[in-house]
């Protein structure tokens, strides 16, 4: 094979289509409230651990409900548990709950 | 001479309002449609929101009230001109027949946006690409499909579009998608359903709850993002592209069905007239004088707008307001 | 249902006596491309056409990489046009997309802001003492062809038509950005659909492939070839285009864009060296041709004359599909018969 000094880029585009959902439903028999979240984002401002990295939690949610998992182990172990976010959500999401229940889940296969 | 106390151009739920309650009153009146049936855009569709009740069941009992000495009905007649003459108005049909009353209803209503006009959406060109208008007969079981494993929903087709000439919000769209959603999940509950909005406009009563019912007991995906385009697989599906706002990432999604949430457009009907009597917006609706003291006057004396000629509104608003127009209209034919 | 809002338009195309204007790239990578239009005009359809050896650039590369400023770019242009009112044309077809948007924007310019036009007019007459019109007609080679393609198509020897099976040949249609994005109604059939290139295909016997990706960007786009840093966009652009027409088999592609046909091309060689994938069972991948090569091949032009030897993807097996006649001998002969030294065999596409 040539290098030519350049190469394919890797696609940015969410695929829906690759159908990786299996975790996403998991998720949301655990914790059925997930499936409330409008996306407001309430949960990300009073995140603790969001104003000193570059955790998410809103990212995560919605990255994990688009079957994208590959960066998120990493990403949630950076959440404290703290538990702010469940005081502010207007849709009474148990972020939690949530959370805990991604972490278990990348974990299997 | 045909002498009406009120002439209502528009049968649907606005003119078969106004005329029930102008009835009541003692007043006689002469309702007009051009097409061959009362109801109007009420024909389209099959269950309402937020309730999911029937648009016939509500169509007949409108069609009894009206059904009295008070009330003369004609369709299948277009009036093309509406001129006013010493005081009294006059309505021209396309057959030169002329009517004749002491005030005149504008209730032309909307027209349903025409998805040709989105061509990067692909209606009539790709036959999986369907509006909401044609999503009721289905789920009206008018016509039947195989059951689709992937439908997508496109919010804000004909709305909030500068390139169709239309700035304007329909309003209505945002909750019929969610009844949509709603019906075609309990018609079949193993279809993903994807929802793409640019904003979720729930404004009125229990229209959030039903969001929100849609999300916990359907399992609708929402996703905020406005498509750009559709086109097709080799497998006879179409592929949308968008973006996941939320994520700030590109998303596709193939699709068996799409169904195009298309905006409410004034009528050609109101167009027409409202050109005709220079009463009309830049939009085409029709223009009150004042949206909050006198909503239902037009700057011509005895000359009157209801309903969706005026703007886009729900049923029961359209209906409110129609009860209002005929009670502004008694008032006004009782100062004569 | 099937209305479609822009699928009848027809833009204004002029009839006759046109004054051609070549492209800087067109005449390296498909030289023999303008030669076969301006032949197909005089020897098949008989019309005045008129190819000036004063003509220039019109900047276009220049001004897609941001480096030529507005009143330069709008004199050049206006230099172009005082040859074609020097000669008393009055429609102007310029052989290049990117020179038909430029030329497009600019009298549209022109049209909104008069001030402009005065101003080009005044720096034309300092630099170089010359006047000139505003054309009354731009049209590309491609709208003309279009227009005239059941003419041609009387002179045809062949058509898009496999000769074994009978099948019309599977063809993917590209549009160039500059045709009918940046004003819909300048490009037969607007920018969603343009049918500029369909009718050709259609009226010649071809079918057209309607493709996930058909609207998706050849890969050109300038500064994301020019700076060597970027090109993986572009390559990466071609190369989401081509996997998604890949499983529809198509014969070939047919652009009107030098810069979709240059890059739907050569990027094959390039993704094929690079990633061994080729887009076609055979490894030969899918040959992209101007619509002056599909109407000449079809017209039994010779095809080492119309060029085709210098395209990266090799057109034999698309001529024997055809049932072209050519004769493999003088594919590297030039223009006096003497034998070239044949180029190089890339390690992985099949030439």
């Amino acid at each position: 094979m040539i290098s030519f000094g350049f190469s394919l880029n890797t696609s940015r585009t969410i695929d829906i289509d690759a159908d990786n959902f299996d975790k996403c439903h998991s998720l949301i028999n655990h914790v059925p409230s997930y499936k409330r979240c409008i996306g407001c984002g309430g949960c990300a401002a009073t995140c603790s651990a969001q104003q000193h990295s570059q955790f998410n939690i809103l990212k995560c949610n919605l990255l994990f409900r688009r079957g994208e998992y590959d960066t998120l182990s990493n990403e949630l172990d950076k959440c404290m548990l703290c538990g702010k976010c469940l005081l502010v959500c207007p849709r009474n999401v148990n972020t939690r709950a949530m959370i805990i229940s991604m972490r278990n889940l990348l974990k299997t296969k | 001479m045909n002498t009406f106390d009120s002439i209502i151009i528009g049968a649907g739920p606005a003119g078969l309002k106004a005329a029930d309650t102008l009835a009541n009153f003692n007043r006689k009146v002469l309702l007009i449609d051009t097409d061959a049936k009362i109801g109007g855009k009420l024909n389209l569709w099959d269950r309402l929101f937020p309730d999911f009740s029937s648009s016939q069941e509500l169509l007949n009992q409108l069609s009894k009230n009206i059904n009295n000495e008070n009330v003369t009905l004609k369709l299948n007649t277009n009036i093309i001109s509406i001129k006013n003459n010493d005081n009294h108005w006059m309505a021209t049909d396309s057959n030169g027949n002329t009517f004749y009353a002491t005030t005149m209803i504008i209730a032309t209503g909307f027209d349903v946006f025409d998805a040709h006009r989105k061509e990067e959406y692909g209606y009539g060109i790709y036959k999986n690409v369907i509006t909401s208008v044609d999503l009721e007969k289905i789920l009206s079981g008018e016509v039947s499909i195989e059951t689709p494993s992937k439908v997508a929903f496109i919010q804000c087709v004909g709305s909030r579009d500068e390139k169709v000439g239309n700035n304007f919000c329909s309003k209505n769209c945002c909750i019929c998608a969610v009844k949509q959603t709603i019906e075609l999940k309990e018609k079949f509950p193993l279809t993903d359903i994807y929802c793409f909005y640019m904003d979720l406009r729930m404004f009125g009563q229990s229209y959030e709850e039903l969001y929100r019912r849609s999300q916990q007991d359907y399992g609708v995906n929402f996703v905020r993002g406005r498509v750009s385009e559709i086109s097709p697989t080799m497998d006879n599906k179409v592929v949308l592209k968008a973006e996941d706002t939320l994520l700030s990432r590109p998303l596709k999604l193939t699709a068996d069905l799409v169904v195009l949430m298309v905006g409410m457009e004034a009528s050609k009907g109101t167009k027409i007239l409202g050109n005709q009597l220079n009463i009309n917006n830049t939009d085409g609706f029709v223009k009150s004088t004042d949206r909050y003291l006198s909503d239902s006057e037009t700057t011509l004396k005895g000359l009157f707008v209801t309903g969706t000629s005026k703007r886009q509104m729900s049923i029961p608003e359209t209906m409110n307001d129609a009860v209002n127009a005929a009670v502004i209209v008694n008032n006004f034919l009782n100062t004569l | 249902m099937h209305k479609r809002y822009w699928n009848n338009y027809q833009k204004e195309i002029a009839e006759d006596h046109y004054f051609y204007a070549r492209s800087c790239i067109r005449q390296t990578f498909f030289s023999g491309s303008e030669t076969a239009f301006l032949k197909m005009m005089t020897d098949e359809l008989g019309k005045d056409i008129f190819d000036d050896s004063r003509q220039h650039t019109c900047t276009g590369i220049g001004y897609h990489s941001d480096i030529i400023p507005l009143e330069t770019i709008s004199t050049v242009i206006a230099r172009l046009f005082s040859l074609m009112t020097e000669m008393g044309y009055e429609n102007f077809v310029p052989s290049c997309i990117t020179s038909f948007g430029i030329l497009t924007e600019i009298t549209e310019l022109w049209h909104h802001r008069p001030d402009l036009l005065e101003k080009t007019r005044e720096l034309l007459y300092k630099a170089t003492k010359r006047e000139f019109n505003v054309p009354k007609n731009i049209a590309h080679p491609c709208d003309i062809i279009y227009k005239f393609r059941e003419d041609l198509k009387k002179n045809m020897k062949y058509q898009l038509v496999n000769k074994d099976t009978g099948e019309p040949l599977k063809i993917v249609e590209h549009i160039g950005c500059h045709y009918a994005k940046a004003f819909p109604d300048r490009g037969v059939g607007g920018a969603e659909f343009p049918h500029v290139l369909v009718g050709m295909i259609e009226s010649w016997g071809g079918s057209v492939i309607d493709y996930p990706e058909r609207r998706h960007c050849c890969g050109f786009g300038f500064r994301n070839y020019l700076v060597q840093a970027n090109r993986g966009y572009s390559l990466s652009n071609s190369n989401k285009k081509l996997e998604s027409m890949a499983p529809y088999e198509p014969d070939f592609i047919v652009a009107n864009c030098p810069g979709c046909t240059m890059f739907l091309d050569r990027w094959q060689y390039t993704v094929a060296e690079m990633e061994g994938i080729t887009y076609d069972k055979h490894g030969h991948g899918i040959p992209v041709l101007t619509y002056e090569e599909m109407a000449g091949l079809l017209l039994g032009y010779n095809p080492w004359e119309l060029g085709l030897q210098i395209h990266q993807i090799q057109c034999e097996p698309l001529l024997d599909k055809i049932g072209i006649a050519y004769s493999p001998e003088d594919k590297y002969k030039d223009a006096y018969g003497k034998q070239l030294f044949p180029p190089q065999k890339p390690n992985n596409l099949i030439v």
